[in-house]
């Protein structure tokens, strides 16, 4: 669904990317198409060279499409210079200018934009609540921890009330609890400002737990664009489903579809009930996911979707994942959360594998 | 509270050891310069305080007449003391022609700088080794050549006289331009070089960052290149600054003897002139001189970077 122009914040009409010419020509985007809303805490997802950066860098003006628009409230402004866009970014490595203090870090932008010394000094202050680190002021960057460069970083970007602020990263460079920490700074600063956030990461835990919602992006491609939920539990094309979580895959024959769901008699032997992504067409094969937390190992007795041998069992604290080896010969893994009296088995054992309702899901490939 | 002894401090205790091998490491260029530096400079201190010897040399005689004939000459009659700029006026233009030299150095040495450090780095190298072409050719040759370009039937007189744009020659040689000339490309690449050293370790991100931050270009190039690269400017100016200061071949032979600097001065009292503690005191007084200038000058270029 494509919302109106004047809706969204920022909007991607087909955008494509080439660097270099003849033999040389990369494809870093090709014809890309997004719609950001206002006030949306919006994330690119994709593993390195996917061309999320990239697309940071056309949105910011580090760089131009080669071909397509980038609207920013209807106004098209792919072709204009970074300065120009009222656009500021949270760099990967933070950027701060290492000659200039906390405080004139953070006023750079509104000193060039030529505002009022008084405005400006009192809008550092504000900021500089913002992201609690008032007693900083007056350091040098070079005298200041990562993650404190990370707070001055969004300080500094933040302080030109810019109407999308775009995130390279931002939390790469962090350890595991700093990150933690700031994943959940971000969502408040992104809640209390009201602004349009565009996050870039390769950290799929970090997407679903931050955005409200998620492009995933390949190889120059948005292949689905969704709610983290969307994302995760109706995955619609294969990449997807295997770079966000775990999953199960299996193929199988459509036999008929209905609506939004398609019934699909599966290699391992049964015929389930599988959802179907938008415009599906159907054609004869197709996979089939199921996520491992959505299927259950149940003693057999007959009425399950499959039957199959455990070949192994790992043990996790709060969960234990069976491997179960399919008598179709497929494997296929169940997660399941370690409460008390939950029936144990042993590699070997003959199980079922019963699947959730609304569970499996047919794969657009 | 217990009282548990602090762990020796191997860390410490092993930069102390690497310390002192760096120190032994360095003595033999200590030395040299101690040796050929320091006592030649304690001579020209001593020799500056002794009177003239009729014929070069000195004679054992303290005297302070080499500072007086500084500012003061002797009348030969009454043998008073007379103010005489002289000496002055050419310490005065040379550093008239040093500062504009460094000034228009970095003028053409910066965007040259900035133009090798952004090509791509296996391109850099190149453009290094032929910033450094001149040096494969002695001084005295290539100031030579610059007469031989700028004379009145050089090159540049012959050209412009068939191309009928002058109709005579246009006196180029023995001019204060043609001093200005000669010193700058000699120390162009005194310049060039440690400001493509600062400016090739620039982040350019962080002009990316400040484009983001509305920096327009002259104020990404004023706020953000200029000031990272100080230590380059700084480097390069004393570089160009100093040894154009006591320039001598170059003033001596483009501005044929009538336009002195400082350098041919000095020499001047240690030859023709026969008057070597004169030449002494001018010599100390240079140095007195440029340490005064550096000493300013570091401290307004340091000063933004430093302080903010």
């Amino acid at each position: 669904m494509r919302d109106e122009p004047d809706t969204s914040a920022i909007a991607i009409r087909q955008v494509s990317k080439v660097f270099g010419t003849g033999e040389d020509r990369v494809t870093a985007l090709a014809e890309v198409e997004i719609d950001i809303r206002a006030n949306e805490f919006f994330t690119l997802l994709g593993p390195s060279g996917c061309g999320k950066t990239t697309l940071l860098r056309l949105i910011a003006g580090f760089d131009y499409p080669t071909t397509g628009e980038i609207r920013l409230y209807g106004e098209d402004i792919a072709r204009l210079p970074p300065y120009k866009r009222p656009i500021n970014t949270v760099f990967q490595n933070y950027a701060l200018f290492p000659h200039m203090t906390v405080g004139q870090n953070i006023g750079f932008g509104l000193e060039m934009l030529g505002r009022p010394k008084a405005e400006t000094a009192a809008r550092v202050d504000t900021m500089l609540k913002l992201v609690r680190m008032e007693e900083l002021k007056n350091r040098k960057t070079s005298q200041i921890s990562g993650g404190q460069q990370q707070r001055v970083a969004l300080a500094r970007a933040l302080a030109p009330q810019p109407k999308v602020l775009l995130l390279d990263e931002p939390l790469s460079a962090l350890d595991y609890k700093l990150r933690k920490e700031m994943q959940l700074e971000l969502k408040r600063l992104q809640h209390e400002t009201g602004i349009t956030f565009i996050f870039v990461t390769h950290d799929q835990e970090e997407a679903l737990t931050m955005s409200d919602r998620i492009a995933v992006m390949s190889k120059g491609h948005v292949l689905q664009i969704g709610s983290a939920h969307e994302i995760y539990d109706k995955p619609s094309e294969r990449f997807v489903a295997n770079f966000i979580g775990e999953t199960n895959f299996l193929e199988g024959e459509v036999l008929a579809v209905d609506g939004a769901s398609a019934s699909v008699r599966l290699g391992a032997g049964a015929t389930v009930s599988a959802g179907v992504p938008d415009g599906f067409a159907p054609k004869g094969r197709a996979t089939v996911v199921i996520r491992p937390e959505h299927a259950e190992v149940v003693a057999p007795s007959g009425a399950e979707a499959f039957a199959g041998t455990v070949s192994n069992v790992v043990y996790f604290g709060t969960d234990t994942h069976y491997y179960v080896t399919l008598d179709g010969g497929e494997e296929f893994m169940v997660r399941r959360q370690n409460s008390r009296g939950a029936q144990v088995f042993d590699t070997g054992a003959r199980v079922g594998v019963r699947v959730d309702d609304g569970a499996a899901r047919v794969l657009r490939d | 509270m217990t009282n548990i002894p602090a762990p020796p401090d191997f860390e410490a205790e092993a930069h102390q050891t690497a310390a002192r091998k760096n120190r032994l490491l360095a003595s033999p260029a200590v030395l040299i310069v101690a040796l050929f530096g320091i006592v030649p400079l304690l001579i020209v201190l001593v020799y500056s305080f002794l009177a003239p010897a009729p014929y070069g040399g000195v004679l054992w005689k303290f005297s302070t007449d080499a500072y007086l004939n500084f500012l003061f000459q002797r009348d030969i009659f009454s043998d008073a003391l007379e103010f005489s700029p002289a000496f002055l006026l050419i310490y005065f233009r040379s550093f008239v022609f040093a500062v504009v030299t460094t000034v228009v150095c970095l003028g053409l040495g910066f965007p040259t700088a900035y133009f090798m450090a952004t090509r791509p780095p296996a391109q850099r190298n190149w453009w290094v080794l032929l910033i450094t072409i001149p040096f494969w050719s002695n001084l005295l040759v290539r100031t030579l050549a610059i007469m031989f370009i700028i004379r009145d039937e050089g090159l540049i007189n012959i050209t412009l006289m068939s191309l009928h744009i002058i109709d005579k020659p246009i006196t180029l040689l023995y001019t204060n331009f043609a001093i200005v000339l000669g010193l700058l490309y000699s120390f162009l690449p005194f310049m060039v070089l440690p400001l493509y050293a600062s400016l090739e370790k620039l982040d350019f991100r962080l002009v990316e960052a400040a484009y983001d931050l509305y920096a327009t270009r002259r104020q990404v190039l004023w706020r953000i290149i200029i000031p990272m690269s100080m230590p380059g400017i700084v480097a390069g100016s004393l570089l160009v600054f100093i040894p154009t200061l006591g320039a001598y071949v170059t003033p001596l032979i483009l501005g044929g003897g009538t336009h002195l600097m400082i350098g041919d001065l000095i020499a001047q009292q240690f030859g023709s002139g026969r008057n070597w503690p004169l030449g002494s005191s001018q010599a100390l007084i240079l140095m007195a001189a440029v340490l005064v200038a550096l000493f300013f000058y570091v401290r307004a270029t340091t000063r933004g970077t430093k302080n903010g």
